[in-house]
């Protein structure tokens, strides 16, 4: 307890570094708001709640990790990991995901969990216990005579989110794929009435989800680090995100994604780094209580 | 066969089975005893996750619970418990025969009583939400277990807790522990069998079927729910507190709240026998065990990819599971029990009275 | 006002913008059978869903039996006596028919000790009856939800009458059900009135039925209750013709 409040009185007595908290989360949340806008772009259109979310994000983080080790500058590890994470997702998509679709939401949800722990597994097996990150060579910025650092990766990696954040919105809302897809999300029986292929849609939103993660794992590689079991935290911190939005909003979606690296990077601060995934975990537990007490009230199943 | 007969010799068996396994198979009698322990897992998580049409990803959590509040109790009777934990205590402790059972009788009560209570404050939580939101709920509070507890001094955090040595060396606590765990595992499946024919049982299976029309006609689904939850927690509690002496060591991530081994084993091996029967999450845990025992040493390295595969295949393509593929294939060895009265449909009339008016 | 088991009044809800019910006010007499039309999207299955609790209303008060409901919780509500039967028949798919009956004994004086209790003779008796009531005695042991369509219905009947209820909402029980079928319907539906005493709120879009078998009818359209009163009456009201001819 003591420490917690050590900590606090720090941050009321600088608060440049309030400021540097601040603008890391936001930067961090870049990526966090991308990852969770693939989340609910699978569960509105195809009511798959994806637990291995986070896992495919390490996938692409140490795909990119591995670029940088054979000598090939990581930022490429953006598209490779994109281009790559898309394959997986559609072999996922065909082998797994399909026939889980039509059934009951547990089963898809712990499908996804099971390709969870085949990837963790998997990528513990390939690459050891320890965390890597992936270093791209960049200097750091110092702003406010040292008090804050941003390296400049941090940086590119906002960038880059938001870029391919925006690059997705506008095919979304422009291409005949992207309509199909919003299509099918509203009523999928009546897409395929009307001679949408549901088929097709879903397997290019899975993919499409997974290039994301690939692409938002990169940047994780670049930003932060990754390690084989990091997928979980990272599955629940983007569910919590999801959840608090509503899947159906995607600006609010997006919101609560940089709200949440905030979130974190003052709750990591104060209560110290060992209780960083208890803290996401509860706050999931308080979002969903928060439902619970609305269905209270309203008197409606949380669906 | 008449009626007793018939249902009753599969509990004959395993009595018998089970009682002198450990005899004739010395070197595994421990793995038979985490068969029973994997049938006490399959069990309770089917009472809400087959019965009642909640599926829990989170029920390790009562285990680990008992497991370390059955830890508590053993210690901190006699000792003080964080000195007892702390790493820097150099005083070597030792327990008499009588503190050693006293202890481990009263921790074992205290674990299934406590675990109980914990499912009744968990269920204000997530008891509420429906399908999906309340398995990751209940996931959650399993990982916020595992972590809260790994961060607690008092409780040895994450170095975990030396139990207190079994007084008549290991031979004999093999032996000890192994029929512990076989008489929870016998005793949980004779009360699931009573209580599955009491109303309890009709009302699981309502509020599974169609939880709105349950409330729609004024079942108290609350307290179904709550009490399911309860009854599966006590006995994990209990099961927590045997397992956490008979290892000797216990420690939060991979032997209280292990949310990826045991947690899921539990769902899996539902799921692979048969989900809302009674025999189903046995004849699924004995699948399971015997083939991960025979196939772990071979799959070294890969077992738990082979665990999350197997996983997927059995959600895929197997999800009725055996019980479920028996029913489909032979429907008359389960058809229901015949009707007390047969002959012509009881007469009219008369014998319907009209009912008086109203509600109390 | 003495001889109304449920009075509604002035009761709003309205549905993310749309106003579903507006200030419908209305009674049900007790013991009787009273009717409730409209065309389609007119309100009727919503201002059920109020009645019972389903969902919280705007504004106005429901009354049951004296008793103010319109906050209580359909569980509440059920073990009062006020039961209702669904649009798309509910029934407990996976259990047989005897099971389905009971599990839908009244819970009101249920105490803790009963959870545990097993099925006595006399509910067992009583379920067997209500079953050869609606005809599925031979099929008590069957799976419900290998039952037909109609049959499934008939089930749902019987169960509600398990529950002892004072007051039955029907939300179109005819629907779907085979014409030849609809008198032995009818039939049960009635006697279960008088026998009984179960006084019957119904919906329906089946004219002949309503008006041979209701006492007082409201008719709803747009959220509104457009008229009230005898069969004769609301035959004849211009209003409700127009209503359904689509003319307003």
């Amino acid at each position: 307890m003591n420490h917690i409040l050590g900590n606090i009185s720090i941050l009321t007595a600088a608060p440049v570094l309030n400021l540097g908290l601040l603008i890391d989360g936001v930067l961090i949340g870049s990526i966090f708001a991308l990852a969770a806008y693939g989340l609910a772009l699978v569960w509105g259109v195809m009511n798959v709640k994806n637990l291995a979310q986070g896992d495919f994000i390490m996938l692409g983080g140490y795909i990119t990790w591995s670029l940088g080790r054979h000598h090939i500058d990581p930022l490429f590890g953006v598209p490779v990991a994109f281009a790559l994470l898309w394959g997986i997702g559609w072999v996922v998509y065909r082998l797994v995901v399909s026939k889980v679709i039509t059934r009951d939401l547990f089963t898809s949800l712990l499908a996804t969990f099971g390709i969870a722990i085949v990837i963790q597994q998997s990528l513990n097996l390939a690459f050891g216990p320890d965390t890597e990150s992936a270093n791209a060579g960049l200097p750091t910025w110092q702003l406010a005579g040292g008090l804050i650092t941003i390296p400049v990766t941090r940086v590119i990696g906002f960038v880059l989110a938001i870029a391919l954040a925006a690059a997705v919105i506008v095919f979304m809302k422009n291409s005949r794929m992207g309509q199909a897809i919003r299509a099918t999300a509203q009523d999928a029986r009546a897409a395929r009435v009307l001679g949408i292929d549901t088929e097709k849609v879903y397997s290019f939103t899975f993919c499409l989800n997974a290039a994301i993660c690939g692409a938002a794992g990169a940047l994780v590689a670049l930003v932060w680090n990754v390690q084989p079991f990091f997928g979980t935290t990272y599955s629940i911190r983007l569910f919590v995100i999801v959840t608090a939005a509503g899947f159906g909003n995607l600006p609010a979606v997006i919101a609560a994604g940089f709200g949440m690296g905030v979130f974190e990077q003052f709750g990591g601060f104060v209560l110290g780094a060992e209780f960083q995934q208890a803290l996401i975990v509860i706050l999931l537990l308080g979002v969903l209580a928060v439902r619970q007490w609305q269905y209270v009230r309203v008197r409606q199943a949380v669906q | 066969m008449n009626l007793a007969a018939r249902q009753s010799w599969p509990f004959l068996l395993i009595l018998v089975a089970g009682v002198i396994a450990p005899f004739l198979f010395p070197t595994y009698s421990n793995e038979i005893a985490v068969l029973w322990l994997m049938i006490v897992f399959a069990s309770t998580w089917d009472i809400l996750g087959g019965q009642m049409g909640y599926n829990s990803l989170g029920n390790i959590f009562f285990f680990g619970a008992g497991m370390y509040i059955c830890a508590v109790v053993q210690i901190g009777l006699y000792y003080n418990v964080g000195m007892y934990t702390s790493g820097a205590r150099t005083t070597h402790i030792v327990f008499t025969n009588a503190q050693y059972f006293t202890g481990l009788a009263l921790g074992t009560v205290v674990a299934g009583i406590a675990s109980a209570a914990l499912a009744v404050v968990a269920g204000w939580i997530v008891l509420a939400l429906r399908g999906p939101y309340f398995a990751i709920g209940t996931l959650g509070i399993a990982i916020a277990a595992a972590e809260l507890v790994s961060s607690w001094e008092w409780v040895g955090a994450a170095s975990g807790i030396s139990m207190p040595v079994f007084p008549y060396g290991p031979e004999p606590q093999k032996l000890f522990f192994y029929f512990l765990l076989f008489a929870l595992a016998f005793v949980l499946l004779v009360f699931l069998k009573w209580l599955y024919s009491t109303n309890f049982g009709l009302a699981l299976n309502a509020i599974r079927d169609d939880e709105e029309k349950a409330e729609a006609m004024g079942l108290h689904t609350r307290r179904y729910k709550r009490t399911a939850w309860a009854i599966s927690a006590a006995f994990l509690g209990v099961a927590g507190a045997i397992f956490g002496n008979m290892t000797g060591f216990i420690e939060p991530r991979d032997i209280a709240f292990p949310t990826t081994t045991f947690n899921l084993f539990m769902v899996v091996m539902v799921l692979l026998g048969g989900k809302g029967t009674l025999w189903g999450p046995v004849i699924g845990a004995v699948i399971f065990h015997t083939i991960k025992e025979v196939t772990w040493t071979y799959f070294l390295g890969w077992q738990f990819i082979a665990l999350g595969a197997l996983i997927v295949v059995t959600i895929v393509y197997f999800q009725q599971g055996v019980a479920g593929w028996l029913m489909e294939k032979y429907p008359r060895l389960f058809a229901p029990r015949p009707a007390a009265r047969r002959g012509a449909a009881p007469a009219l009339g008369g014998a319907l009275t009209p009912h008086p008016e109203g509600a109390e | 006002m003495s001889g109304a088991i449920i009075a509604l009044d002035n009761v709003t809800k309205s549905y993310g913008g749309v106003i579903a019910n507006r200030a419908v006010s209305l009674t049900v007499e007790r013991g009787g059978i009273t009717g409730l039309i409209g065309p389609n999207g007119s309100g009727k299955t919503t201002l059920f869903n109020s009645i019972v609790g389903y969902h919280p209303i705007d504004s106005g008060s429901i009354r049951f039996d004296g008793q103010e409901i319109s906050a209580l919780s359909v569980q509440k509500i059920a073990r009062l006596g006020l039961l209702r039967t669904f649009q798309t028949t509910r029934i407990y798919g996976k259990m047989s028919c005897m099971q389905n009956m009971l599990i839908s004994i009244p819970h009101r004086k249920a105490r803790l000790a009963d959870m545990f209790a097993h099925e006595r003779a006399d509910v067992v008796e009583r379920a067997e009856q209500l079953l050869a009531f609606v005809g599925l005695y031979e099929k008590r042991e069957l799976r419900s939800g290998s039952l037909s369509f109609g049959q499934q219905k008939l089930l749902e009947f019987a169960m509600a009458l398990m529950n002892e209820p004072t007051v039955l909402l029907l939300d179109e029980p005819t629907a779907g059900i085979n014409p030849t079928l609809i008198n032995g319907l009818l039939d049960r539906l009635k006697r279960a009135n008088t026998e009984f005493g179960i006084t019957l709120f119904i919906i329906e879009h089946n004219m002949r039925v309503i008006m041979n078998t209701a006492e007082k009818i409201y008719c709803m359209a747009h959220g509104e209750l457009l008229a009230a009163g005898e069969p004769g009456e609301i035959q004849r009201d211009q209003r409700v013709i127009d209503a359904y001819l689509g003319a307003t």
